[in-house]
Order: structure tokens, then C-alpha cells, then sequence
């Protein structure tokens, strides 16, 4: 592994979107429209649980070290 | 009886049938010698994906998350949610950052955040402030768990103190016999738990009160009434800052504290903390559906025991489930604060042995006399929590962890970017350490809560007019503080080596920070070599 010591790679910039996004208030800080009676900004920001998991995932699996 | 028998009689059997789980687990993945610290202390450091989803889970996500955020949303709406971006930022957020930390201490056999700050900038006065400080932020955070426990107590209709001491008397016993095993094998029960009643809150409740839709007109209706202007379903002008802050603040501050690295370090290598970063969201979903049970007490209408705002979620509970499903929710709450405060005792004991103990008290320690002192120590630390709640007053404990979160975030500059840079002197980190100390503290006092008549260290949104801005804004201390923190580290190092004192030495190398499971530098238990 003497070639792979650097945890450098492009792929985790992509971190930086589910760190970026959830803080921007703009994007959800209202009530309309809603979402099976949740208001956009509880239903929003409980999605970008899964936009912090996608992006997690794919850098995850996109950066491992190959055996 | 007060007709609350069936909760109880469940309450109390689900919390013995644990208790006896604790002591049982020093048997279980058979340790050779669970009298040296690695073991006791770090459960072997062999913990794979799953065991560490549910200890980092049960460490991170804690009896405070199920009582006081859904009692902020109760009482401020939007700006209690806070909570979910938080938990969404924080992983990708230090997704490298663990990774790093967990192959330096495996080089080194760092136990403590003190101990790479140490190593790194070669300053024992540095390790020392670190390790105050983690143990000063992690008291009052142990102290926040009795409050969950207190909180189902009362709306069971117990009062006093009592039965709080001889829950945490068992619960220092078995972290005494077991260490980490003990909160890794509770783990399981208590989010299993905590899942089954979460789930069926959020069904079965909205179902009763009309659907999501009407639960929040109903909680929009009564902050629309209310005179306060920072309360809402949404935030407004003043507070959006606050909310963000707040978020980025404690993602900042999470893996800072003691206890979570703990968790980190006892993994088997770096893929399995990569994973669960992808992985430990699965708790944030939760944790945003626990924040929504306060809406649904303001639906129901729920009214706390007194003015104790901690006993709305249990008060629900009481409301709107059967009894004996009340007493698996009460028993999901208190086991759910066993689990956190056994790890932050433990790290804290990790933190006086390995920091103050072997470094000033006594430097030829053995193993046998590290772990010794670190068992005593975590008994110590449970007594001082248990005191907190005897002293302090308990209402809106999670400012209580917020006060917590201003201080762990000062140990930022040293460790957190300290894994990244060597180019901050250790004089300076010590100086923006200290200002940010004074600035946080500062800030806190100035902030009343006329809610509750207090006039200082009411709440962490610091108001921009008190620097003589024209603006209602608030932020976050922690922020703030950080920000005077930095500054000064800064300005401070670049004065240090001008005037050209001594740099520390770096014990650490750059290949350090890269070593996986496997490397032959990759230590696995030979503690006394560390430095």
C-alpha cells in the first residue's frame, strides 16, 4: 500500500454538498408547500438525511483501497 | 397506588433485565486481562461495523436527545430542530477527520484527545488544558442523562432524588466490572427499544390526532398566539443565524468530546468508521421524528408535571399509549441515558489517568495501576454528575450541554485542525484557547432568560446588539468564541516565533496519519509504549 498512503483524492470534495446545503436557511425556512401534512421545512431538511448519506456512501466507496 | 403501576412494574423490570446484561458483558468477546486500561477502557479496541454503529449510536444520540429536543420544539417551535442538521452536517463533516485521529492513535496508542496533543506539539501544559477541558464538558453532559431519567421518573409520580442515586449506583457498578463492554452490549437492547417506540409514536400518534397536516396547524396556532417573537413553525429575521450556527457549532463540537472518540478508537480500522459515517444517519432520521413528538404535545395538548418542561414527552407518552407500552417508552428513555453515560465516564477516567494521573501523580504507572485508577476515577466522575442534578437546577438541561459544547469547542484549533497542521505554536494555541474560554463565558453570562427570570447563562443565542450592532440578530456563542479562539491562536503564533520561543517537538509523523489495520505500525495493545 505504499503508493495509497494519501487520503487525498477528488472524490471528497463532494463531502463538502451534505455539510453545505442542510445550512443554507433560504432553501427551506417555509411552510408551503407541504408534504403528506409536513410543512417544506421539516420535510426538506428530514431529506437531506439521505442526500448526507448518498453523497457519504458513494465517496465511501469510490475512495476505498482495493485489497 | 398512583395508577401508574403497569408502567412502573415494566419500567423497573426492563431496567434490572439491562443492569444484569452490564454485568454479565465482562465475559462477553472473552478479554484475556480486562485489568489494563485497552481493555477496560477501550473494550480491546476490536469493535467491527456493527458493534460500532450501536455504540457511537448509543453514545451520540443520547436520553437528552428523546427529552429535551422534542421539549425545545414544545416550547420554541423551528429552532429546536436545529438538532437534525446537526446530525446531518456532522458526518460528512469529519468523515477524514476520524479517520486520521484513528490511525495516529493506533500508531501511538493514543487513548485521549490530550494524549495526540500532547505528542503532536510536544507540550504536556497543552495536554493538561485539553483533558480539563474535556472533563469540565463531559460532567454536566453525564449530568444531562439523569435529567432524561428523572424526567420519565416524575411522570411516573416519583418523586425525590433517591431512586436517580441507586439507578446510577447500579449503573457505576457494572462499568466498574465491565468498562466499555458494558454500554456496547446495551446498546442493542436500548435502540431496539428506542426504535420499536419511536416508530410506533409517530403512527400511532398522529393517527389519534387528526394526521401530520392538523398537528402542525395546531402548533402553528399556538405560537401564532404567543407574544414571544422567536417562536414559530419556521424561523424568522432574527434567528436564522442561531439556528445555523448552532447546527455547524455542534457538528463542530461532537467529536471533540471524550466520549465519542472513545467509541471511534475502540473500532477495528478505518473502513469501519468511514462506513458508519454513511451509516449512523440512520439515527438522525430518528432523532428528527423524536423533535416532531413536540409538535405532537402541543396538538394533544399535553401540560408538563409543574413547570418542568423535560416531563412533556414522558407526559405524552402517559396521554396517548397504553400503560404497558408506556413503561417500554419510559424504560427505552432511561436505558437510553445508561448507555452515554457509561462511555463519558469511562473516556473521562481514560482522560484524568492518562493525562494527569500517569503525567504528573505518578510516571512509572503500571497497567494494572492505570486501569485501577481509571475505574475509581469513572465512579468519581458518576458522583460529581449525580451532584449537578442535586445542585443545579435541571430545567432546560440541554442549555446545561450547550454551556458544555462553548467550552469542548475550544480544544478546536488544537486537535481538530491540529490533525490536519503543525503550523500553530503550542503557546498560541494555549493564549486562543484561553481567550476563547473568556469570550465564551462572557458571552453566556450576558445572555438572560426572562422565560425563566434568569438574567445570566440563560441560553447560547448571544445577541449581536450586545457588540453595539443595530440588529436583533443572535448567534452562537460556541461560534463566536471559536472565531476570538482562532484569532488569537493565530496572532499569538505568529508573536511566539517572532520572538523565537521553543516549538515543541512533533512525536508524529506524516505516514502516521494514513496507517490501517494490518500496517506493522498499527499498534494494537501495547499501552505503555505510547510515548
Amino acid at each position: 500500500m505504499p503508493d495509497d498512503k494519501s487520503d487525498r483524492s477528488p472524490w471528497y470534495w463532494l463531502l463538502l454538498v451534505p455539510v453545505v446545503i442542510p445550512l443554507m436557511t433560504f432553501l427551506y425556512n417555509a411552510d408551503e408547500p407541504r408534504l403528506l401534512g409536513f410543512p417544506l421545512f421539516y420535510w426538506l431538511q428530514i431529506a437531506y438525511i439521505a442526500l448526507g448519506v448518498a453523497t457519504t456512501t458513494l465517496v465511501y466507496r469510490m475512495t476505498r483501497r482495493r485489497p | 397506588m398512583n395508577g401508574h403501576t403497569t408502567e412502573l412494574v415494566i419500567f423497573t423490570l426492563l431496567f434490572l433485565v439491562v443492569s444484569g446484561m452490564g454485568f454479565v458483558a465482562a465475559r462477553w468477546r472473552r478479554p484475556k486481562d480486562i485489568a489494563s486500561l485497552h481493555e477496560w477502557g477501550l473494550g480491546g479496541r476490536n469493535f467491527g461495523s456493527w458493534i460500532t454503529w450501536f455504540l457511537v449510536g448509543g453514545d451520540l444520540y443520547t436520553a437528552y436527545t428523546f427529552v429535551a429536543v422534542p421539549a425545545l420544539v414544545f416550547g420554541a417551535g423551528a429552532l429546536g430542530f436545529y438538532a437534525l442538521p446537526y446530525t446531518v452536517v456532522v458526518y460528512p463533516l469529519v468523515f477524514l477527520v476520524l479517520a486520521r485521529m484513528w490511525s495516529v492513535s493506533h500508531v501511538h496508542g493514543f487513548v485521549t484527545p490530550a494524549d495526540f496533543v500532547r505528542a503532536r506539539f510536544g507540550s504536556p501544559t497543552l495536554a493538561l488544558v485539553i483533558a480539563l477541558t474535556g472533563l469540565v464538558a463531559t460532567m454536566p453532559y453525564i449530568a444531562l442523562q439523569l435529567v432524561g431519567i428523572e424526567a420519565v421518573l416524575k411522570a411516573m409520580g416519583i418523586t425525590g432524588h433517591l431512586p436517580i442515586i441507586i439507578a446510577f449506583a447500579i449503573l457505576a457498578a457494572y462499568t466498574y466490572q465491565s468498562g466499555l463492554r458494558a454500554p456496547a452490549l446495551i446498546a442493542f437492547v436500548k435502540d431496539t427499544l428506542i426504535y420499536i417506540v419511536i416508530l410506533a409514536a409517530v403512527i400511532y400518534i398522529p393517527a389519534k390526532l387528526g394526521g401530520w397536516g392538523s398537528i402542525f396547524d395546531a402548533a402553528k396556532a399556538k405560537f401564532d398566539a404567543t407574544p414571544a417573537p422567536a417562536d414559530g413553525i419556521t424561523l424568522n429575521a432574527a434567528n436564522q443565524l442561531q439556528y445555523v450556527t448552532l447546527a455547524f457549532g455542534s457538528a463542530l463540537a461532537l467529536f471533540l468530546y471524550p466520549h465519542s472518540l472513545t467509541g471511534v478508537l475502540a473500532s477495528k480500522n478505518r473502513g469501519v468508521i468511514k462506513r458508519n459515517m454513511a451509516a449512523l444517519p440512520a439515527y438522525s432520521f430518528l432523532l428528527g421524528l423524536i423533535a416532531l413528538l413536540g409538535f405532537m404535545a402541543i396538538a394533544a395538548g399535553t401540560k408538563p408535571v409543574g413547570t418542568d418542561g423535560n416531563t412533556i414527552i414522558p407526559r405524552l407518552f402517559d396521554q396517548m399509549f397504553p400503560d404497558w407500552f408506556t413503561g417500554v417508552a419510559y424504560a427505552a428513555v432511561g436505558i437510553g441515558a445508561l448507555v452515554p453515560a457509561a462511555i463519558m465516564s469511562i473516556a473521562a477516567a481514560n482522560l484524568f489517568t492518562r493525562n494527569i494521573y500517569r503525567e504528573y501523580i505518578n510516571k512509572q504507572a503500571t497497567d494494572a495501576q492505570e486501569a485501577k485508577v481509571s475505574k475509581l476515577v469513572s465512579l468519581v466522575v458518576k458522583v460529581g454528575a449525580v451532584l449537578c442534578i442535586l445542585l443545579l437546577d435541571p430545567q432546560f438541561s440541554i442549555d446545561l450541554q450547550l454551556i458544555g459544547g462553548v467550552i469542548i469547542l475550544q480544544t478546536l484549533p488544537s486537535v481538530g485542525l491540529g490533525l490536519y497542521t503543525r503550523w500553530f505554536h503550542r503557546g498560541g494555541l494555549i493564549a486562543g484557547w484561553a481567550a476563547g474560554m473568556a469570550a465564551g463565558m462572557w458571552m453566556l453570562y450576558l445572555i438572560p432568560n426572562p422565560a425563566k427570570g434568569k438574567a445570566h447563562f440563560g441560553g447560547s443565542a448571544f445577541a449581536l446588539k450586545n457588540l453595539g450592532l443595530d440588529t436583533p440578530i443572535t448567534m452562537y456563542v460556541g461560534f463566536l468564541a471559536l472565531a476570538v479562539n482562532l484569532v488569537v491562536a493565530v496572532l499569538a503564533t505568529l508573536a511566539f516565533r517572532a520572538a523565537k520561543v521553543a516549538e515543541g517537538e512533533d512525536a508524529t509523523s506524516r505516514e502516521d496519519y494514513f496507517a490501517d489495520e494490518g500496517d506493522p505500525k498499527v499498534k494494537d495493545l501495547d499501552l505503555s509504549a505510547a510515548h
